[in-house]
């Protein structure tokens, strides 16, 4: 599954070696290099090409679009087509040390079950999702009274793939019902820049997160 | 063209000892033993070989074929004239880089382009082997290229590399000596043959016996070539490898040279003229019987069959993942070894945590598409060689472009 903001937003598209969307590149580092890492929705492999070639990981990635996978598989990267919701169940349990998940959590049909095999599957899991709760959207909301469309959030409701939208409250609050310990938390506010705010205030200034999680 | 195939009653007689390629006596000391018992020895194989084998023997790409193909991959056919089978994909600056890698590509045991198979002779009896041969499986087929290896002096395979029945043999070598393999490229087939691929098989067999010239299989010693049934069983088999709408495309309903259907049996359609052709010219270079044995080979082959019925166990490797790094390939218009196939491979894979890409490719070509003219199949497949080439420590072919930059 690709990384479902960056059609719209061009984002993500291949860059150079070494250039890398800030949140990737916050994601990367949450990575231990030469690590065993799945990346799930890899997308064009922007993100599993960084962890391969800067921190030396044994990457391998499944993403739903034949294009994204063609593009993986010629530059050389380890990546299945085929749709993460059924494939993931194929994994025997700790086949990795990270599994990890970018921007697509919320355009899962069942995000709860997901998010158990992805701590099934990995040791540890990277999960970074775009922030419902974050101020702008929520303003959006109230004064537009339409559903939000930002740069994060670039689509119309009608067409939009992310059908599980949830703040970062939510998300906190499910990783706590399904047993997931959150071992570390980014938050990225305006210009992807990761805030130093009090944690209260992350779901009003968050406009997205990034969670190191673990089985409990 | 008249109702009936056209065929030389006695043409298609291969004499094979003067091919050109390499030809070795393997088997002589200690005959190999096949699956269905029987002690196999001596006996020879055919091959071909591209490129320099380095100094750390390395860089070694075997290069497997499907059900009618031989070692003729990059080089004029000696019998057709034709270029070799895979010329797009094997070569100077193809993907399978001839400049890089020493290539093998082995005439399957049970051929008969040189390799022993049913119509070589027998040296119990001087006579061809015909019915006697005994029947073979992939299995046999890869541990007869593990002696060629052998003899080559080649411990560890840089890649083994073939489609459909090809395709067969690739797994099969991952799963029988994954030590050997360093990449696997299985493309556009299976880990079992399907029901309705057996069936198709069993049709081109039955046109092969029901020609009188089969002679219960001693054509040779009579003098005889049952080309037609071997014919209509090319023809058969043709349709599968292609599609619908690539039939479609190419033909349609058009009429062959005639302007208006002739209310009888000719070739009015310009599809029956094609596939009498297929057939026609199909005779001239292939064995009746090579052709029973071979599709029985992969009739007979089920991987997870041979690992209790979970196919996960053919790849599992000390109770962990296999060495080997597998790049699948299926087609998305291939309904002779559909994309479902290949998923089913790359699912059990996954299960024992292996190292694997898979990729369909969109075409309407049909299971052919393998050896044609796909560049998606050659972009993604130079970029997991190129991939493989790097981790395995041969370098990366660097101020190349591929041949459609040095032409």
């Amino acid at each position: 599954m690709t990384a479902v903001m960056d059609a719209r937003t061009g984002e993500g598209a291949a860059q150079g070696h070494g250039a890398i969307r800030p949140d990737l590149r916050l994601v990367a580092e949450m990575v231990t290099p030469g690590s065993r890492v799945l990346d799930v929705g890899c997308g064009d492999g922007a993100l599993l090409h960084h962890l391969v070639h800067e921190r030396q990981v044994d990457g391998r990635g499944i993403e739903l679009s034949m294009d994204g996978v063609r593009q993986c598989v010629s530059q050389g990267l380890s990546v299945i087509q085929g749709d993460a919701e059924a494939d993931l169940a194929d994994y025997p349990d700790d086949s990795f040390d990270f599994v990890v998940l970018s921007q697509t959590l919320q355009a899962m049909r069942d995000p709860r079950r997901v998010l158990l095999e992805l701590v099934r599957i990995g040791r540890h899991a990277v999960v970074s999702l775009p922030n419902f709760g974050y101020w702008r959207v929520r303003m959006s909301l109230l004064w537009g009274g339409r559903m939000p469309v930002t740069k994060r959030l670039g689509y119309a409701w009608w067409e939009t793939p992310n059908i599980h939208l949830c703040t970062i409250r939510d998300f906190l609050d499910l990783c706590a019902d399904v047993g997931v310990r959150i071992d570390r938390t980014v938050i990225l506010g305006r210009h992807d820049r990761p805030t130093r705010a009090h944690p209260a205030l992350n779901n009003l200034i968050g406009e997205q997160g990034i969670f190191l999680l673990s089985r409990k | 063209m008249t109702a009936s195939l056209p065929v030389r009653p006695g043409g298609g007689a291969i004499d094979t000892a003067t091919l050109p390629g390499h030809r070795v006596e393997l088997g002589r000391d200690t005959p190999m033993r096949l699956d269905c018992g029987v002690e196999l020895g001596p006996f020879t194989v055919a091959y071909s070989t591209y490129g320099t084998l380095n100094a750390q023997r390395s860089n070694a790409v075997l290069v497997c074929h499907a059900l009618t193909g031989d070692h003729y991959v990059a080089e004029q056919h000696p019998v057709t004239g034709k270029p070799g089978w895979w010329e797009l994909m094997v070569g100077p600056g193809r993907p399978v880089d001839t400049d890089r890698f020493f290539v093998i590509c082995a005439n399957v045991l049970g051929g008969c382009m040189g390799t022993t198979g049913p119509a070589e002779r027998d040296p119990a009896t001087g006579r061809p082997y015909g019915l006697s041969f005994p029947v073979i499986t992939i299995g046999d087929m890869v541990r007869a290229q593990a002696l060629l290896l052998d003899h080559l002096g080649i411990g560890q395979l840089f890649c083994v590399i073939g489609g459909s029945m090809g395709g067969m043999q690739v797994l099969e070598w991952a799963a029988s000596y994954p030590e050997r393999v360093f990449a696997a490229i299985p493309i556009a087939t299976a880990a079992r043959h399907s029901a309705q691929n057996i069936a198709f098989h069993e049709v081109g067999r039955q046109a092969i016996m029901a020609d009188p010239d089969w002679a219960a299989g001693n054509y040779l010693e009579k003098g005889l070539r049952p080309h037609r049934g071997l014919a209509v069983a090319r023809m058969a088999a043709h349709i599968t490898y292609l599609s619908e709408p690539a039939l479609h495309r190419k033909f349609g309903r058009n009429l062959q040279n005639r302007q208006t259907v002739t209310y009888g049996f000719d070739a009015d359609f310009q599809v029956e003229s094609y596939l009498r052709h297929q057939g026609i010219s199909f005779v001239e270079r292939f064995d009746a019987n090579s052709y029973l044995y071979i599709t029985r080979a992969m009739d007979y082959f089920d991987l997870a069959a041979e690992h209790g019925g979970i196919l996960a166990n053919a790849f599992r490797h000390r109770g962990g993942p296999p060495p080997v790094r597998f790049c699948l390939v299926s087609f998305s218009s291939d309904w002779l070894f559909p994309t479902a196939e290949s998923r089913a491979i790359v699912h059990a894979l996954n299960a024992v945590a292996a190292n694997v890409s898979f990729v369909e490719v969109e075409t309407d070509k049909g299971h052919d598409a393998f050896l044609l003219d796909e560049p998606e199949l050659h972009q993604v497949l130079r970029g997991f060689i190129e991939g493989c080439a790097e981790h395995r420590g041969l370098g990366r072919s660097d101020g190349r472009e591929g041949p459609e930059g040095r032409r």
